[in-house]
């Protein structure tokens, strides 16, 4: 009989209990597949964005010419530890989710719309033979039209001149946002210059930069199609090179060199 | 053995019996991942692995699944296969993965698998309802691959990523049609490949579901007091 309820049940408990199985066999066979694929992605972009990307020498081997270090917003200080964290695992995405290690973002400053900033960030340095700061990677974030966009952006070193940027996780509309990740988009940002009169003057504009334009070295051409998308590009340079961003950090560093 | 039987559930699905063209199932993913031809294909690679499956497996069972809880016995199945499909893609093929997001998860919702396995693997034997899936599963990647050629090729100017027509916004002559980039696009565009088919095989039109009856005589307008 199959309608019996004890076969019912039966049936329903061995169909799950196999189930759940395979499910959870595969999941925990290939996780540290998954987790390699991870963060070798999220590297790639960083090593792209230093523009030192060399496809053909092993990721984990390039990577070691970056120097990690954790930045303290408040104070805009570099740091070598931070309580108990290793900085390779440190996670600054992760860590919004705790309230003791990151703070709310009052509405009216937020404007990339990405609600709580950690208290400490992570940053990536690559220093030339002598050793002074060649160029600097910064994590940077925002909302666009559909989802946050996560990306890296990298300065040279009089921190004011932008080297690249990348985005290694959006959701924006293929063709029309998705289109920050074209590079002849991303290529238009080397050279460009972030703060004018100490305030952050870097904008992507609606159409294109006209040539002959004064203030074309603070000017990015828009996306087309995607004038949301570019807001939320905007939005997000002047959040993280303001003064809860990345602003302290640089202006130590100014007096510095 | 009766071998056209096989070659029947095969070769049916792919333009007579096709799932989306005339069943009008799976619509939901063919708007969705068909802007780009390589994740599309892989697209129909999870999903012809997971009916084809779905299908075997279902039909192996089948005869000790209580009716009462068929359904659900189904669904357990087809999305434990789905989970183990996104597993493999996340740690194979990352960059694909990373472009499909949720919509790997969402062959679970794929009308297409559950109607092959209520309609088919409930009642016939597992070799068979493999094929069946298989068929079905192809038939459905056709009409997908096709959108997404269209799609890519006329909305971003290129295929597979390589670029065929050059765009004008990467120096070249071609001006993109954004509009098919747009997941909208596609239903036009599988309306058209319903169109073209029903037109060439007719027996495929379906019969009116009512008429129209004529208009009583409309009252006339002219000799109505108007207040105002």
């Amino acid at each position: 009989m199959n309608e019996s309820i004890v076969k019912t049940i039966g049936v329903a408990f061995a169909v799950c209990l196999i189930c759940s199985l395979v499910v959870s066999t595969s999941a925990v066979s290939l996780r540290d597949l998954q987790k390699e694929n991870k963060l070798n992605d999220k590297r790639i972009k960083i090593l792209q964005v230093a523009d030192i990307y060399d496809p053909s020498i092993s990721i984990a081997e390039q990577f070691s010419e970056l120097e990690s270090k954790f930045i303290d917003f408040n104070t805009g200080l570099m740091m070598d530890e931070y309580n108990n964290f290793s900085i390779d695992e440190y996670d600054q995405i992760v860590v919004t989710k705790d309230p003791n290690l990151s703070s709310k973002v009052p509405s009216s400053e937020d404007i990339a719309i990405i609600k709580n900033r950690e208290n400490v960030g992570k940053i990536y340095i690559l220093r030339d033979e002598v050793g002074t700061i060649d160029k600097l990677v910064l994590p940077i974030r925002g909302y666009g039209l559909w989802g946050t966009l996560y990306g890296y952006i990298s300065i040279e070193e009089d921190f004011n001149t932008v080297s690249g940027i990348e985005f290694y996780d959006h959701k924006e509309t293929p063709g029309l946002g998705a289109e920050v990740d074209n590079p002849k988009w991303k290529a238009q940002w080397k050279g460009k210059k972030i703060y004018k009169d100490n305030k952050v003057n870097l904008a992507v504009i609606k159409g294109k930069v006209e040539a002959g334009d004064s203030e074309s070295s603070y000017k990015i051409d828009g996306l087309s199609g995607a004038t949301i998308t570019s807001r939320g590009v905007t939005n997000m340079v002047a959040y993280w090179f303001g003064e809860s961003g990345y602003s302290s950090l640089l202006r130590e560093l100014n007096y510095e060199s | 053995m009766n071998l056209k039987k096989y070659q029947d559930v095969i070769v049916k699905p792919l333009i007579d019996e096709n799932p989306i063209t005339l069943q009008i199932l799976g619509i939901c993913s063919a708007l969705a991942v068909t802007n780009n031809l390589s994740v599309t294909m892989v697209m129909c690679v999870a999903v012809i692995s997971v009916i084809s499956f779905s299908n075997l497996f279902i039909s192996l069972i089948r005869n000790y699944i209580p009716s009462s809880i068929r359904i659900i016995v189904q669904m357990t199945i087809i999305a434990s296969l789905v989970i183990v499909v996104d597993e493999l893609l996340k740690a194979y093929d990352y960059e694909t993965s990373k472009k499909l997001s949720v919509f790997v998860g969402l062959i679970i919702t794929n009308c297409i698998v559950m109607g092959r396995a209520e309609a088919f693997a409930m009642k016939e034997k597992p070799l068979l309802s493999f094929l069946d899936g298989l068929g079905n599963g192809i038939g459905y990647s056709l009409i997908l691959i096709a959108v997404a050629t269209i799609r890519e090729l006329f909305g971003a100017g290129t295929l597979f990523g390589y670029e065929i027509l050059p765009l004008i916004s990467n120096g070249g002559w071609y001006m993109g049609n954004n509009l098919l980039l747009l997941p909208p696009s596609s239903f036009i565009i599988i309306g058209l490949f319903i169109w073209l088919i029903r037109s060439l095989k007719s027996d495929q039109v379906e019969e009116d579901d009512f008429f129209v009856s004529k208009h009583s005589t409309s009252p006339d307008l002219s000799k109505r007091e108007i207040n105002v």
